[in-house]
């Protein structure tokens, strides 16, 4: 097993959010979460009351309904410790539009800014915070990474994660052509237009087809699960795998 | 009520379209990004350009009267246009009064807003666009499909089948031969039209100057050979000061088209003074509103009057890419057609132009004025469902649908209830790890992807599990 080339000075402890999609259809990349913080000796507090971050009603423009949820977020996270999230888009929810949802000079607002400021997301909280060179995962296939829209602009992160992924041992790491353009997912976009958000993702798959990668990369499961959708579909022999998990393939 | 939503599968199914998007637009962006690359202070003159826009909006008035006084000191007159209606009325008198039967125009966005054309056809006055490509939407009869480039969504071929079956062209492919046959049509009605009318990329309030960039000397011709010119501008198109010229001109022109600056840059003051050997005899400013200043009330939203319309935003868009600007149904197409549309008109009248965006933001990054579409497409997706919510009679079947997410959301216990329930009901659907729901939204999502099924157990429970063993 190869050195991680991190070594913690002062004990960390995280607070992790999962998020929703991930806690009840892609429970592996929470599990890939918690085993990478473990060995790079990050303490993992996890508060079982975490539902979601209110961002699908917000999206499509249920305002209410979105703080309502907000609120409850609010409440699970208000004395937590620094917060680590492994999907783009509900960090960007957390960072840049909870805080919105309440009206200026609010207690509540106070604290969503209190609580933004102390989440980030797992590429960006390992490269900024811990320092990590490598998470001390070996991976042998051909791999290429698609930027998800809220990463890439709402929070302006993609160097951490192509630093992780060249990082791991053996990875042949290709990029594809505009892996910044959106996949198409868009929330509730992907049902509302469901022909054109099919349409821009084949424009995508066609994009990871060139690369030859058997693997596509990304930070946010919902797209994931967009181009996979996409993938299987289409009987394309490429399969997708969140961040975490190719962080994550190091032996316990 | 526009529904871009009956639009999109034919735009989607048209082989000629998607291939004449994706030719086009690829080229164009690649030239703007070099262009812009050119330019190591992009990101500081975007934000001044930006700085400039938002001054200039938070005191529109005062800026709109200088301007009048300058354009009237010159011999200019302005005209102010609440509506569309009293525009078109005022360029239709004009035309009456002075027995106009023929006017030439350049290329106007605006003019496409208050359906001119349509006006001075009924009038029987014949309005002869002038700009190559909004003269080809004319001879087919369509509405431009992109703010800049008009027939974007026509190929070489269908112009020049175009120009064979309306003007008698000899067929060719080539460009030149269709330029040419154009340009010569055109001689004949720059010098028998008695009105030019043109759009307006800037107006100067310190010294009146109206600024018009265009690559095809085609407004030039309209705005030196007629003898009135009248310009049709939105309130929102004035600029302080000459010197932010330099700036708007740079960003306006690299983000267009990528070109380090257009062919002609017009600067216009007013009419033909004495001793001068051209330009017209009379000169016409219409300010119009038409919805702007109902825009420029909300203190957030107003950052949509910034546009200068440079429609990199459409190009970037992988939307537009897709479905093209026929599909948005309204003059402005995009992103920017997304937020200007239902804001220009109503929110009932245009209640899909918010929802036509994934919300990736790549029109934000290019916009040279920092427009927050994104933004302000959410912000416009949330007083859709708060007008909608108003005026239904009953409860909308997706509000009702969210306030239940939220409710189960808002509690731990119900969160995991719902979850055990949903794998306990997945059972019925389910093939192979693929979900079939046969009802909607789901049956949306499947109709082109699988859907995964929920894997047995959730992260809390194989967490928690986990964190029981020693
Ligand atoms: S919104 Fe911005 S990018 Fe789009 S046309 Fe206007 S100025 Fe250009």
């Amino acid at each position: 097993m190869s050195a991680v080339s991190c070594q913690l000075s002062v004990a960390m402890k995280v607070s992790l959010f999962v998020t929703c999609l991930v806690d009840q259809l892609f429970p592996q990349v929470g599990l890939s979460t918690v085993k990478i913080l473990k060995k790079l000796g990050v303490e993992v507090e996890f508060d079982v009351r975490q539902t979601c971050c209110g961002q699908p009603a917000f999206n499509t423009g249920y305002v209410e309904e979105a703080a309502r949820v907000a609120r409850h977020f609010l409440e699970v996270y208000n004395d937590s410790a620094q917060i680590v999230v492994p999907s783009g888009s509900c960090c960007a929810m957390i960072k840049v539009f909870l805080p919105q949802l309440f009206p200026e000079g609010s207690t509540e607002r106070r604290r969503a800014k209190e609580i933004a400021e102390r989440t980030l997301e797992l590429s960006d909280f390992l490269i900024s915070v811990l320092g990590v060179k490598s998470t001390g995962a070996r991976f042998r296939e051909p791999v290429t990474y698609h930027d998800s829209c809220h990463l890439l602009r709402e929070l302006g992160i993609s160097s951490q994660p192509r630093r992780l992924i060249r990082a791991v041992e053996d990875i042949d790491f290709r990029e594809m052509e505009n892996p910044e353009r959106c996949c198409g997912f868009g929330g509730t976009f992907s049902v509302k237009f469901a022909d054109v958000s099919a349409a821009i993702g084949e424009d995508k798959v066609q994009c990871v087809r060139n690369t030859g990668a058997r693997y596509v990369i990304a930070n946010d499961v919902s797209c994931l699960m967009h181009i996979e959708g996409l993938l299987r579909r289409n009987q394309v022999p490429v399969r997708t795998m969140h961040l975490a998990e190719l962080l994550a393939k190091f032996d316990d | 009520m526009i529904r871009i939503s009956a639009n999109t599968q034919a735009a989607l199914a048209d082989q000629k379209l998607q291939r004449n998007l994706r030719q086009t637009l690829s080229k164009t962006l690649h030239s703007r990004n070099e262009a812009v690359s050119d330019v190591p202070n992009w990101e500081e003159l975007r934000q001044y350009a930006r700085d400039v826009k938002t001054h200039t909006l938070s005191r529109l008035a005062d800026y709109l009267l200088e301007l009048e006084g300058k354009v009237s000191e010159q011999g200019g007159r302005v005209i102010w246009a609440e509506t569309g209606q009293e525009a078109v009325q005022f360029v239709l008198d004009l035309a009456h009064e002075k027995r106009v039967a023929k006017i030439v125009k350049g290329k106007s966005m605006l003019s496409e807003e208050i359906h001119l054309n349509e006006s001075l056809e009924r009038a029987q006055i014949e309005a002869v666009e002038t700009d190559l490509g909004e003269y080809i939407v004319q001879l087919a009869t369509e509405a431009p499909s992109h703010i800049i480039a008009p027939a974007l969504h026509k190929s070489r071929g269908e112009i020049a089948d175009l120009f064979v079956a309306k003007l008698g062209m000899a067929p060719s492919q080539d460009a030149v031969e269709i330029t040419k046959t154009a340009r010569k049509l055109m001689r004949e009605h720059f010098l028998t039209a008695r009105i030019g009318i043109t759009g307006v990329n800037f107006a100067v309030a310190e010294t009146g100057t109206i600024v018009i960039v265009e690559n095809e000397a085609n407004v030039r011709l309209s705005v030196s050979v007629p003898e009135i010119h009248i310009a049709l501008m939105g309130i929102e198109k004035v600029i302080p000061r000459t010197s932010d010229l330099a700036v708007f001109l740079k960003l306006l022109v690299r983000s267009a088209t990528g070109q380090t600056m257009s062919s002609y840059v017009n600067f216009l003051n007013g009419p033909r003074r004495n001793g001068e050997l051209d330009g017209p005899r009379e000169f016409y400013l219409v300010l119009l509103d038409n919805g702007r200043s109902k825009i420029l009330a909300d203190d957030f939203l107003r950052q949509t009057l910034a546009c200068i319309r440079c429609g990199a935003c459409l190009n970037v868009c992988p939307v537009y890419q897709r479905i093209g600007g026929h599909a948005y149904g309204s003059t402005y197409q995009g992103p920017i057609g997304a937020i200007l549309t239902p804001q220009l008109r109503s929110l009932e009248e245009a209640p899909e132009h918010a929802y036509a965006s994934s919300l990736c933001g790549a029109c934000y990054e290019v916009c040279p004025v920092k427009i927050e579409i994104p933004h302000i497409l959410l912000r416009l997706r949330e007083k859709v469902q708060g007008e909608k919510n108003q005026k239904a009679a009953h409860l909308p079947f997706e509000k009702l649908a969210m306030q239940v997410w939220a409710w189960v959301m808002c509690s731990p216990s119900r969160y995991a209830r719902l979850g055990r329930w949903l794998r306990i009901l997945q059972k019925n659907f389910e093939e192979n790890g693929k979900l079939k729901l046969p009802f909607p939204p789901f049956n949306r999502w499947i109709k082109h992807r699988d859907l995964p099924a929920l894997p047995a157990r959730s992260f809390k429970e194989l967490y928690s599990s986990s964190e029981k063993q020693p």
